[in-house]
């Protein structure tokens, strides 16, 4: 006997809830970029909350050079089978047609990232018409808020993809929190001029204003590759990491992965910080981001 | 004097649950974050949030917490698991070898609705409350079997999503995605 009677109830899809909900089921997290079914039951083992699903990793992306698109379906079909965590992938900023693919696929959360090469010169994909949420990077609270305009559900630092080097997402974090503490401390009838210099929606910004906060979860990604890479962007704000080419580019993979999602628990607690990160093998070699030439800086994709 | 409730802040929509718990009337000072044994040892109910289960199980395992958990819940301490929270206190995980509380004879099916892209919120009577709740599924569980002393509290389309039995509750949804506190006062006068 239904207790709700004998009707059948039509749930409803596609709400801003469930959308946002998921990016909270997330949060305190570590999402691993895995390029096979292997390296997601490693990260699921490891305690991974999600995985993104791609082809190379930023590392290989950024070594391969070329044009970097969607990964291959049957790749990210593979990956979902060996798994129940959430599964997400990549499209280009802009190709909002390997979103529609992606979501065909059902993947769970699509990132809209700069790591590809980007399909668009202005104009981002309308988040709000897809039933999938999204994640977009961000490097300012303007550029978090123009994407939240845009529908997406999470927000990501962008940092510096395939790098190793975390100073661009302690960069880009620090700069979203204190743009938002200076928007929060501002008068009202200040929020209008605040608006037009952070390129952002009035309604946003006033809404940034009351809450002291993004309207979605603020994650950090782009260089994290130890576990107090993930424990420093934690306590400067973040609410889960991603990890990219940092797991798998390392000696051990495994136990690397383990000790980044402890350090995500403990990462306010020094002694246990101290006690994960002992004999990890060696980190990803990494490319020190003030060697890189703008042309090869990924985070200045996204409009 | 109002109880003591911990949230297991391990990982998951733990802050979302605080949220509610003060919506719901409940003072903050009388809130707690629970990660370790010790945290645990300051409360006398628990709220499990959404969350990722293999996550939280393997670290809840890694300090302990898990022991010191079920041992509070023989002693009678009420726990509520929402989503994930529900997974963690199940006897059995349908067609997996996960880790689990144990604290509700219940057997569920994760993602029993599937990918993301189904997931959906609908009105639902629960047992025990006065109004349908606002119900926010988020790649669900559902219970497939659960013992004879288990009370089913609500079915959406013939399917269990949220049961009971003694001070124990476990729901497939989501009510600290809403701001519907229907469930949060039942499980604070639990």
């Amino acid at each position: 006997m239904n207790n709700n009677g004998n009707t059948t109830l039509i749930p409803t899809t596609k709400t801003w809830r469930e959308k946002v909900g998921l990016a909270e089921m997330l949060k305190g997290g570590v999402i691993m970029d895995v390029v096979n079914p292997e390296q997601a039951r490693i990260a699921e083992d490891a305690g991974a909350v999600a995985v993104m699903a791609l082809e190379r990793v930023p590392a290989d992306i950024r070594k391969d050079g070329g044009v970097a698109r969607m990964s291959d379906p049957e790749m990210i079909l593979g990956i979902k089978e060996t798994v129940s965590i959430p599964v997400m992938a990549k499209c280009r900023i802009g190709h909002f047609v390997e979103a529609q693919i992606l979501e065909a696929l059902e993947i769970d959360f699509i990132d809209e990232s700069e790591v590809l090469t980007p399909a668009d010169h202005a104009n981002h994909v309308d988040k709000h018409a897809f039933t999938v949420p999204f994640v977009c990077g961000a490097r300012n609270l303007g550029e978090a808020l123009r994407r939240c305009a845009e529908g997406a559900a999470m927000i990501r630092t962008k940092g510096e993809a395939g790098t190793g080097d975390v100073i661009e997402a302690v960069r880009h974090m620090r700069t979203i929190l204190s743009e938002i503490r200076t928007v929060q401390n501002a008068r009202e009838d200040e929020l209008f001029v605040l608006a037009k210099d952070h390129q952002a929606p009035l309604d946003l910004i006033q809404e940034v204003h009351r809450t002291g906060k993004l309207p979605v979860p603020n994650f950090s990604a782009g260089g994290i590759a130890t576990p107090a890479d993930a424990a420093l962007m934690m306590q400067l704000g973040a609410e889960t990491v991603f990890v990219g080419s940092g797991i798998f580019k390392s000696g051990d993979p495994a136990k690397r992965a383990r000790a980044i999602v402890e350090s995500v628990l403990f990462y306010k607690e020094p002694k246990k910080l101290a006690e994960i990160s002992k004999n990890l093998g060696e980190a990803m070699v990494g490319i020190n981001c003030s060697t890189l030439p703008e042309s090869e800086q990924l985070a200045t994709r996204g409009w | 004097m109002a109880p003591q409730v911990g949230v297991l802040a391990i990982q998951g929509s733990f802050q979302k649950h605080i949220e509610s718990l003060i919506r719901a009337g409940h003072p903050a000072d009388q809130i707690y974050e629970v990660r370790t044994p010790k945290d645990l040892s300051q409360v006398d109910r628990l709220i499990i949030p959404g969350g990722e289960s293999t996550t939280v199980g393997l670290l809840m395992q890694h300090t302990g917490l898990d022991q010191t958990i079920v041992e509070r819940a023989h002693q009678g301490m009420p726990i509520w698991g929402t989503c994930m929270g529900m997974i963690m206190l199940a006897r059995t995980v349908e067609n997996r070898e996960q880790f689990s509380l144990n604290l509700l004879n219940i057997t569920v099916r994760r993602n029993a609705f599937g990918a993301q892209v189904h997931s959906f919120e609908t009105k639902l009577a629960v047992v025990g409350l006065v109004d349908p709740i606002e119900a926010v599924f988020i790649r669900a569980p559902i219970v497939t079997e659960h013992g004879p002393e288990v009370q089913v509290l609500s079915t959406f389309n013939d399917q269990i999503v949220a049961v009971q039995h003694n001070k124990i509750l476990g729901t497939s949804f989501h009510p600290e995605l809403t701001t519907d506190t229907q469930l949060h006062r039942y499980f604070l006068n639990l």
